[in-house]
């Protein structure tokens, strides 16, 4: 049969012959894999790594970024109280309305941390009692911190120091003792002072007053209404500067947009120079490619840091930087989709005597408008992306701040709203031009 | 009569779109001339003064370049360590990123067989895992971890198992379910539809976009290097930090990851075209 139909002849040798080279792949690939990322292992030093980790600081991340403390303090050299959010000068209590867990009489106080625990000062003297364990005493003196526990062994969440005494039973109760001074922090769940500066005179106001306020005729500013009043003092909130935020957001998005938008309309001309049956010429063709192989090959990272050295921080930086690698990624994916279009629409066109241009623009056009659009709306989704990164080498926008809060890590609520608020820009920009696509390309 | 409204119906139509372009061109100048004015006044150089400077930088590192004669050679190669090690984490994340893609593929298309009530929670959580920029994570995981390529490894993993996922499971929804069912048929469990049915059909495409997302991944782990990441990135941001004098040693990184991306867009795309046969992996 088989010579009958001239078709090569399977033996059973060839059968086997396959079977056994698939069976050795099987084996094989994954061996190979595995010896790699074991290599890679030692390559990246992950034991070592894990052994210096911080995990500490991932905790004190959340649970900053979640809660935040009203301390109180006491300065022995002033000699006075003070209680305050996050111990900022300017979200200061005033004495006469203090939180009603504090209790001062003049050189001493009593806190109640709740559910039992409470820290009474006097003096130089401070008293954590502690329900399940008993009471700790740190005095501070000229030299140092003596500290007297209860007796046996000393729970790890009491660090003893000749120099300082941190105690901190829960996640949300903190005492420290140095010779200067006495510090007690109590935790709550929240974002403080997120709407309203402590010192505005909006603060701690709920919706609906606000919304009364905004409605109301009496001005609390007599320069400008209330509403833009209300605006105003949210936007420019220095603990959280939602106004800067803002415009670093609006940066990252602006970077972008201009970015694709400008390699999109470089990219498509550039695209019929590349395309080999649109331009005749050899050398033409292959200038174009080279030249956008140039462009996506420099990358954007290295765009970035030539524009950053040229034109200084900003949105047109990173709009720059995008559109010059993108111009090379779009230019090649469109001269691939102009090679792939189908000449009968274009002799079509032809066939009723059309010019050149209208050639191009009812044969061409229409066939690789849906790659056009979908290619540009991917490319729009990823550089959102993108553009927090450029921003973060330096060319500014959410990115740059993102950075900058990280690094003086000081108040990690602040990076956790950025964090918030990109991912959010994120998926705006994703759902956005996913339905653009869906309307634009399948008709709703 | 018939003929005419419907002349006049298609010429109302005609009119309609070509209105709808004119907008929509009109949207797309506005955007950009209005945002390329104000992204100029908010860059802190303008474009006109920049545009002078533009090529002082890359001549002056060119410059240094060219003065330090052959050994520029022996710089590129000096630096040829650090490159390796941003080509591991790219490798490493787009393997580990993938192997995550495929279980999540295969949890979430209904056309292999997916459990039902997973596959919208899965799709979701991809689109979570998509929409995190690399950058956060990675500066999130250098300050715990500290300084060094593994934070860029998890980073773009975490991304590339949320995009490959989606490719994955577009893949998965245009397969031929028929050695699926005669699988079935001979009473396969789940694991052995997938293994035998399922994954000789996709292996190809799957392939296909593993080499495309590790292109992408080269460029992101070099970017993230930069942020302290370890690799290429950090080698940058320290001559860079130097300025001037340094001007040889960036030319010769600049030149390395020129050459080394270009090599593996070249290298992933001829692969690819044997993978796929046409050339194209969209």
């Amino acid at each position: 049969m088989a010579t009958d139909t001239m078709e090569p002849a399977v033996t059973h040798e060839t059968v086997w012959r396959t079977v056994r080279r698939r069976a050795r792949i099987t084996v094989l690939v994954p061996i190979a894999i595995l010896a790699y990322l074991t290599y890679t292992w030692f390559a990246f030093d992950v034991s070592a790594l894990l052994a210096k980790s911080q995990p500490d600081r991932a905790v004190i991340l959340a649970t900053d970024s979640v809660a935040y403390k009203v301390q109180v303090e006491k300065n022995f050299r002033r000699g006075e109280f003070k209680v305050a959010i996050e111990g900022e000068r300017t979200a200061t209590y005033d004495n006469a309305e203090l939180p009603d867990w504090v209790d001062l009489d003049g050189d001493t106080a009593f806190i109640d941390l709740g559910d039992g625990y409470s820290v009474e000062i006097d003096g130089k003297t401070a008293l954590f009692a502690i329900p399940g364990y008993g009471v700790i005493k740190g005095t501070a003196t000229d030299k140092g911190v003596d500290t007297v526990l209860p007796n046996g062994p000393a729970p790890d969440w009491v660090k003893v120091d000749p120099r300082k005494l941190n105690v901190r039973p829960t996640l949300d109760r903190r005492l420290q003792v140095t010779k200067t001074k006495i510090e007690v922090h109590n935790y709550f769940g929240g974002w403080e002072n997120f709407w309203f500066p402590f010192r505005s005179p909006l603060y701690g106001m709920s919706f609906s007053q606000l919304y009364a306020l905004a409605l109301s005729s009496d001005r609390m500013d007599p320069e400008t209404s209330n509403l833009w009043f209300i605006v105003d003092e949210f936007l420019s909130n220095p603990d959280w500067q939602h106004g800067d935020v803002f415009v670093a957001l609006f940066e990252t998005i602006m970077m972008a947009v201009l970015g694709t938008l400008t390699a999109a309309l470089f990219g498509l001309p550039l695209a019929f120079l590349a395309a080999r049956n649109f331009t005749s010429s050899t050398f033409l063709r292959f200038g174009t490619r080279r030249l956008f192989d140039f462009l996506r090959g420099i990358d954007m990272l290295i765009w970035s840091l030539i524009f950053i050295r040229a034109f200084g921080l900003g949105p047109l930086t990173g709009a720059l930087a995008i559109a010059f690698t993108d111009t090379g990624s779009l230019g090649k994916l469109f001269s691939e989709a102009l090679e792939n279009i189908d000449n009968k629409q274009v002799e079509g066109v032809r066939a009723t005597g059309a010019s050149q241009i209208q050639r191009y623009r009812f044969g061409v056009i229409p066939q690789i408008l849906p790659v056009f659009v979908s290619q540009v709306l991917y490319y729009l989704e990823s550089n959102t992306r993108s553009a927090t990164v450029i921003g973060a080498l330096g060319a500014g926008g959410i990115g740059l701040l993102l950075v900058e809060t990280m690094k003086t890590s000081r108040d990690w609520e602040n990076t956790s709203y950025i964090i918030i608020l990109t991912i959010v820009v994120v998926i705006l920009m994703d759902q956005t031009s996913s339905w653009l696509r869906r309307k634009l390309i399948e008709g709703k | 009569m018939a003929v005419a409204a419907l002349e006049q119906e298609i010429l109302t139509l005609r009119k309609h779109r070509q209105l709808y372009s004119l907008i929509g061109l009109l949207l797309v100048v506005a955007v950009l001339v209005s945002g390329y004015s104000k992204s100029n006044a908010m860059n802190s150089g303008g474009f006109l003064q920049g545009l002078s400077k533009f090529f002082d930088y890359p001549g002056e590192i060119v410059v240094e370049a060219w003065e330090a004669g052959p050994a520029f050679f022996g710089l590129i190669v000096s630096f040829a360590p650090a490159m390796l090690e941003t080509l591991n984490i790219a490798l490493v994340a787009t393997l580990l990123g993938g192997a995550a893609a495929v279980v999540l593929a295969m949890a979430s298309t209904r056309n292999v067989d997916s459990w039902g009530p997973l596959i919208p929670v899965v799709r979701r959580v991809m689109d979570v895992m998509r929409a995190f920029p690399e950058l956060i994570i990675a500066l999130f995981l250098i300050f715990v971890l500290g300084s060094s390529p593994v934070p860029a490894m998890i980073a773009v993993a975490f991304h590339t198992a949320g995009a490959l996922g989606k490719l994955f499971s577009e893949v998965n929804e245009n397969i031929d379910r028929k050695p699926i069912e005669g699988l079935s048929a001979c009473g396969a469990s789940w694991l052995q539809r997938i293994r035998f049915a399922v994954l000789p059909q996709v292996a190809p495409n799957y392939l296909s976009y593993f080499l495309l997302r590790l292109e992408i991944n080269v460029r992101a782990s070099a970017i993230l290097g930069f942020v302290g990441a370890g690799g290429i990135g950090q080698e940058l941001r320290r001559t860079i930090g130097w300025g001037k004098g340094a001007g040889d040693e960036t030319a010769a990184i600049f030149v390395l990851l020129f050459v080394t991306i270009m090599l593996i867009d070249q290298l992933s795309s001829y692969m690819r075209g044997k993978l796929v046969g046409s050339g194209r992996a969209h």
